[in-house]
């Protein structure tokens, strides 16, 4: 058999390119964050930077669910354990006088270990069975932390108001913009964190575990050892939202930290803006969060339910017509503008076409 | 090179193999035959760890490998092309193809790039389209082609042919025989035995989960009863 004439073959460099064209780009990043740190400077009341501050804080966590839910396609309804191993631990430790940035520090290797202990036994289970035990192992622990004596119980704990500073986390209510700020730092810490973990071998490994598992085996992917992986950088920064929350609002207890509801409305805003989608799970928590403080402000204590409805309706609206989510809606609507964009730029300077919106980002 | 003695493997309940003797031995090309649910699936499952064996042993390179992970069989060498192709559906035919051979050097991977395009040109067109999208004879050269790239001592296909149209079959068979002269052991399972006798050095016929038969393909292929059972002659 002769050889036959090879027409396109990729060049390495090209091949070296292939892990990150399925992330984002870092215009797509700068632009995204220069956006988010201008809001509290164009919405100036406090509850507008409330809404920001707790967006941020459901987005890193989001963020999180997203890896090993939405990259690697193992469906978790129990990552509020992570969120309160946060929020717990660094209540704890603040408690006792330790500075809050170390506490928190203490709390991802702790969330991480609990992740990869929970993942150990329930990643043998396949699809929904695997969710259902997570929702099983994080509601035993909410049963254990409001009957066990040591962890504040049903009442919760307070975290005492100590003096405004940076080192202390906490900061004047009168204006809550550096919470804001820190919010936004760690959120870029999280977003950081998850695209280095998927531009490298191991975003490719989960990736294909997702897609299918046993081929993932059959061709030589320590299946088990990098769902254990993705799971533990995912509590792990989880955790990182559950120790900001608590240091934001100084008060944890088990429905606040702990609850199941907690753990729905991560997945919640992952698929409303885009579940395996790099900044998806953002989006759906600034919707989310907004569409939460509006239906409060507008039907008062009784508005929890409304917004339930609403979250109900968009996610019924976003998976008939584009089950990508809120974000494969903008960049469908995007596209058609960022070709003329690219046509205009072309005939002036001849530069790379646009690529922004061509980017699964 | 490979040496099944004694395998019992339970499926869902059933008993899907009892006692079943195989050797393939160092370049040879072996084909398992048999009808539906006669337990070729099953051995293939087994010997490449994505089921575990009741019963009986599985010798890979003189090591036993019956009970280890499906990973570390594929990293030692024994390779398995699954039934119905299983491509990561949503990555393109590059990033499958590289998905075959991420745990090696990106010297070898590129080499062995090279090879697959060679093996399957219209691999190379394909190269950034998702796989999902091609049509059942493509994806099974993209399932073989990232088999290949994990550089196999070994290499199982299960059904090759299934589903796809006759003159896919006929490439692929063209490039397993390819495979075969460059030295890659390969062991075949296969419903259009006419085409697998053909290619076969030898061939073991799967009846209920026992070895009913075995011999050189040739006289397999001359013998009546595979004749009137299989062949329909």
């Amino acid at each position: 058999m002769s050889a036959p004439t090879v027409l396109h073959r990729p060049s390495p460099a090209r091949l070296r390119a292939f892990p990150v064209r399925r992330l984002p780009s870092w215009t797509t990043a700068v632009v995204i964050v220069a956006a988010l740190a201008a809001y509290p400077l164009v919405f100036a009341d406090s509850a507008a930077h409330n809404i920001g501050i707790l967006a941020l804080t459901f987005g890193i966590a989001a963020t999180g669910w997203n890896l090993l839910g939405g990259y690697a396609g193992q469906v978790s309804f129990g990552h509020a354990l992570y969120f309160g191993t946060g929020a717990y631990t660094t209540a704890l430790l603040v408690r006792d006088g330790w500075s809050p940035w170390l506490a928190i520090a203490l709390s991802l290797p702790l969330a991480a270990l609990f992740a990869a202990a929970v993942g150990w036994p329930c990643f043998r289970l396949r699809h929904h069975y695997y969710s259902i035990a997570t929702i099983a192992v994080a509601e035993i622990v909410f049963i254990l932390v409001t009957n066990l004596p040591g962890l504040g119980q049903a009442n919760g704990w307070e975290l005492p108001v100590v003096e405004p500073s940076l080192a202390n986390l906490q900061f004047s209510l009168l204006d809550k913009r550096p919470y804001y700020y820190v919010a936004l730092g760690f959120f870029c810490v999280a977003a950081l964190a998850v695209w280095l973990f998927l531009r490298g071998r191991a975003g490719n490994y989960v990736r294909a575990i997702r897609d299918d598992q046993v081929a993932a085996a059959a061709v030589g992917i320590d299946v088990h050892r990098y769902k254990l992986a993705a799971a533990a950088l995912s509590g792990a920064i989880t955790a990182l939202a559950g120790g900001f929350y608590v240091m934001y609002v100084l008060f944890v207890d088990p429905p606040s930290g702990l609850g199941l509801d907690l753990s729905v409305s991560f997945t919640l805003m992952a698929v409303l803006g885009g579940v395996g989608r790099f900044w998806g799970p953002l989006l759906g928590a600034w919707v989310l969060v907004f569409v939460q403080d509006l239906t409060r402000q507008e039907f008062s204590g009784s508005g929890r339910s409304v917004d339930l409805l609403l979250y109900g309706a968009l996610i019924v609206l976003v998976s008939i017509t584009e089950p990508g989510g809120l974000l494969a809606i903008l960049q469908r609507l995007w596209a058609p503008v960022a070709r003329r964009l690219g046509r205009a730029s072309r005939t002036e300077t001849d530069p790379e076409p646009v690529e922004s919106a061509e980017v699964k980002a | 090179m490979l040496t099944v003695s004694d395998l019992h493997v339970d499926y869902a309940g059933v008993v899907a193999l009892r006692g079943v003797d195989l050797r393939v031995e160092p370049g040879e090309l072996v084909a398992l035959v048999g009808a539906n649910g006669a337990g070729k699936s099953t051995l293939l499952a087994a010997v490449s760890g994505l089921h575990r064996p009741v019963r009986g042993t599985v010798t890979f390179l003189d090591e036993e490998v019956g009970r280890l992970p499906a990973y570390r069989i594929a990293r030692r060498g024994a390779v398995l092309v699954p039934e119905g192709r299983r491509l990561f559906g949503h990555q393109t035919v590059l990033q499958n193809l590289l998905l075959g051979g991420y745990h090696r050097t990106s010297a070898e991977r590129e080499a062995d790039l090279s090879r697959v395009y060679e093996l399957f040109p219209i691999l190379a067109e394909r190269s950034g389209q998702r796989a999902g999208t091609l049509s059942g004879g493509e994806q099974q050269m993209v399932a073989l082609g990232r088999a290949l790239m994990s550089r196999p001592k070994l290499l199982m296909l299960d059904e090759p042919s299934l589903g796809i149209s006759p003159k896919f079959t006929r490439m692929i068979f063209e490039v397993l025989a390819e495979i075969r002269r460059a030295g890659t052991t390969i062991l075949l399972v296969e419903q259009n035995l006419r085409a697998a006798l053909e290619l076969a050095d030898r061939a073991y016929v799967l009846q209920t989960g026992e070895v009913v038969m075995s011999g050189p393909a040739d006289e397999l292929a001359s013998s009546d009863e595979v004749r009137r059972s299989y062949l329909g002659l």
